[in-house]
């Protein structure tokens, strides 16, 4: 305080003054940026969509792709459907925000995320006129989801985030809601390797996908001490049983045959994932001729191409959904543009 | 040693006083103008980092998918390096003997990986800023810890540093509702929100720069000077300093059995849909709550004294683990576990840098609530990762029941430690005052 008063009153009146000067420059220069950006998200969201739209109402009859839209304008991040037969065509974009899509020709799931003052994560239940059947909270930020072939289940996978300088990072929470109740998360679960029960604790489960035709049986990702494995769960001895290395968000093929997945061969810390499928019967794993890095979970076109999402380079918040043969030498093509999270409803 | 600013209240320092330190209730109450611009400076910074930690996780796993994982393992990197940076930011405060400059500096790095957030992209980017932002705040804790105990009266040391903690809380409150709002009016506002944080980061480094005096105070060199530059061991000679010593080991122990808020949260939100829904809400419930009680905690500290203030703090924790572990469920168990963990954050935070402030010698007061905050921060740490394996060997309430039963002897324990320290106290302040 005296060195301060020996500064003398003079200096005083410039520091306040300056002070003052650099807390209303700052507060108004980012005052002038937030209402910039408010009124650039104003004309985007009310603006006519960038791609050709119909109110969808109800789904269509199967088959036909749901999927996110991430066209720029009005209906931007709903959930929308294309006929299998014209992905190119008109898409009929619902009224549900979803960050994350899958269907089945009687139910969509979706997973959201609620803006508030209190962010929130839900998942819903549509019927095929988008009425909500049933809805319930996620532990957070929404990541992947299936149902299953007939029906019954719904595995969900979210990112939960530590809430203090005390927890370190991320996590995944992977859940399977029955037609009685939920498995709760799989972490819980047994993780087997090699027949030994694993006990570390730094483990996630993650990108569950059903095998069709068999009530019990999934197949998932677990990844504990660096290592990850393609694991087999099975709901009834609540087990992961790991069965192959390095396979993330596995997608099981509609014959049920062989799963795609990619593959990270960038080490832990930059990821590089390819796209790859495995051969259930014969183990025998093929790299398929996608260049770029997919963070998706694969979904079958068919028995032969896979759907996934790639993030659009030039845009940001968009992005573009691609088709792939699992043939050697097939190369990549877009299927639906301006979309995310295609689910193939047959 | 107070002399800067407790000369202003009268020479009231002077004043014979039995065992050396006067009453709380002896000596009237004066906030000095530093603790408040310093309470200004964490409440606008911590909007800043808070805005930006709230949103963080939705950012981040937009940019990067899956590698999210990964990014876990940088952030414990992170935790372990700031707790080391915060020695050495506060031995480099009593060497130079100019603490408001390293403070200074730590708030300028922070505000420096603001800027960092505009131009980012990739795993890389992201981790170096967030790496730069952890080191900031370690840098500047006990500089700033150092400043708020030689401005204040020594009657109320906790009870200026409960209005220090209930100032920044209110940043640390108000933080991820700003940036909240601002998603809710852009969604995809992510630029927003760190143009909003960087302006309040600015604001806090200039109000620092600019109004809060550079104290470098014979208060803090005074008959330590000279000892100073004998000091090359820095930390390790605290533990032969017996009260800090003392008080190092306490605050070990019951660090060791304080697992983080994060499984708290988690074990509630196991238990009750309410907790799902509302996880966001649970961290600024205890925020709130450490606000509210920041105040009262200290003025009791001050009353009845700080190593019961700062053991009791621990019991509430104990109570918050019981309470989390019971098998009923619902609205109001929530509520009380928030409540007695904001407690126990109001009993023990402010609490903490009062005591090594007090127990410390003058020349090496940075260092030594450095050295307190760092033992906290580190055992807290072993003991989160502690839990962790107990979690999965034999779930979540079975743990928290273990956790509380660590808990309870560490504060056994300690009760018996401090013994010795409390009754020492009183003659270390009348060496001050």
């Amino acid at each position: 305080m005296r060195d301060r008063a020996s500064a003398g009153a003079g200096g005083q009146k410039v520091r306040w003054g300056a002070l003052l000067v650099v807390t209303v420059v700052v507060l108004v220069a980012a005052g002038v940026y937030a209402v910039g950006a408010y009124q650039r998200f104003e004309e985007s969201r009310t603006a006519a969509s960038s791609v050709g739209t119909s109110a969808g109402v109800k789904l269509p009859g199967a088959p036909f792709v749901l999927f996110r839209n991430t066209a720029s304008g009005q209906g931007y991040g709903n959930a929308a459907t294309v006929p299998l037969s014209d992905p190119g065509g008109t898409r009929a974009i619902s009224g549900q925000e979803c960050d994350r899509v899958y269907g089945s020709p009687e139910q969509v799931v979706c997973l959201r995320t609620n803006r508030g003052l209190v962010t929130s994560f839900e998942a819903n239940v549509f019927d095929h006129d988008w009425e909500q059947q049933r809805a319930w909270p996620l532990p957070g930020i929404p990541s992947r989801t299936r149902i299953s072939p007939d029906g019954s289940m719904i595995a969900t996978t979210v990112f939960v985030t530590g809430h203090s300088y005390a927890t370190a990072g991320f996590s995944t929470a992977t859940e399977i809601s029955l037609p009685g109740g939920t498995t709760g998360n799989l972490e819980d679960f047994a993780l087997l390797v090699n027949g030994e029960r694993l006990q570390a604790t730094d483990r996630n489960i993650w990108g569950v996908t059903f095998a069709p035709g068999q009530a019990d049986v999934f197949y998932a990702t677990a990844a504990a001490s660096g290592r990850i494995w393609l694991v087999r769960g099975s709901l009834s001895a609540k087990t992961l049983t790991a069965v192959h290395d390095n396979v993330e968000c596995p997608s099981i093929s509609p014959d049920g045959t062989r799963i795609a997945y990619k593959k990270n061969d960038g080490g832990a810390l930059a990821a590089h994932w390819n796209v790859a499928v495995l051969d259930l019967a014969s183990g025998r794993e093929t790299v398929l001729g996608e260049k770029r890095s997919v963070d998706d979970q694969i979904e079958w076109l068919d028995d032969r191409n896979l759907l996934y999402g790639l993030p659009d380079e030039s845009s940001d918040g968009d992005s573009n959904i691609w088709k792939l043969g699992t043939d050697a030498g097939a190369q990549p093509s877009v299927f639906i543009a301006h979309g995310w999270s295609p689910s193939v409803v047959r | 040693m107070y002399i800067s600013l407790s000369d202003r209240s009268g020479g009231k320092r002077d004043k014979p006083q039995g065992m050396g330190t006067a009453l709380s209730s002896e000596v009237p109450f004066r906030l000095s103008p530093v603790i408040l611009w310093l309470g200004i400076v964490s409440m606008v910074t911590d909007v800043s980092s808070e805005s930006v930690s709230a949103i963080l996780p939705l950012y981040v796993t937009g940019f990067l998918g899956l590698s999210t994982i990964a990014f876990g393992v940088i952030d414990g990197i992170n935790q372990g390096a700031s707790a080391i940076v915060r020695i050495a930011a506060g031995w480099a405060a009593d060497r130079t003997g100019h603490p408001k400059r390293i403070a200074l500096a730590g708030y300028g790095l922070s505000m420096l990986a603001r800027i960092g957030f505009l131009f980012a992209g990739g795993f890389w980017a992201i981790a170096a800023i967030v790496t730069a932002d952890r080191i900031g705040k370690g840098i500047r804790t006990a500089p700033r810890d150092a400043l708020i105990s030689v401005s204040a009266q020594p009657q109320h040391l906790a009870r200026s540093f409960g209005v220090h903690r209930m100032l920044d809380n209110i940043g640390a409150a108000a933080g991820p509702l700003i940036a909240f709002f601002v998603l809710l009016m852009i969604p995809n506002g992510f630029s927003t929100v760190f143009v909003v944080s960087l302006a309040f980061a600015v604001i806090g480094v200039a109000v620092l720069g600019l109004v809060v005096p550079d104290i470098q105070a014979k208060a803090l060199k005074g008959s330590g000077a000279r000892e100073g530059h004998r000091l090359f061991a820095f930390s390790w000679s605290h533990l032969k300093e017996p009260c800090l010593g003392k008080l190092l080991i306490a605050a070990g122990l019951l660090g060791l059995a304080t697992i983080g808020d994060g499984f708290i949260y988690l074990v509630l939100q196991d238990r009750d849909s309410f907790a799902v829904q509302w996880f966001p809400l649970l961290f600024v419930g205890t925020n709130v709550v450490f606000l509210a009680l920041a105040i009262p905690m200290g003025r009791l500290a001050d009353r009845v004294g700080k190593i019961p203030v700062f053991v009791a703090g621990h019991v509430a924790l104990l109570a918050t683990y019981l309470l989390a572990a019971a098998p009923f469920g619902g609205l109001w168990a929530t509520v009380g576990c928030l409540v007695l963990l904001g407690a126990f954050y109001a009993g023990t935070d402010g609490v903490l840098a009062a005591l090594a402030s007090q127990l410390t010698p003058s020349g090496k007061l940075a260092t030594g609530i450095a050295s307190a905050q760092t033992v906290v921060a580190l055992t807290r740490m072993l003991a989160s990762a502690g839990f962790g394996v107990l979690w999965y060997a034999v779930g979540a309430s079975t743990a928290m029941l273990l956790a509380g039963a660590l808990l309870a002897g560490a504060v056994l324990a300690v009760v018996f430690i401090l013994r010795g320290a409390k009754r020492a106290v009183p003659a270390d302040v009348s060496d001050d005052a």
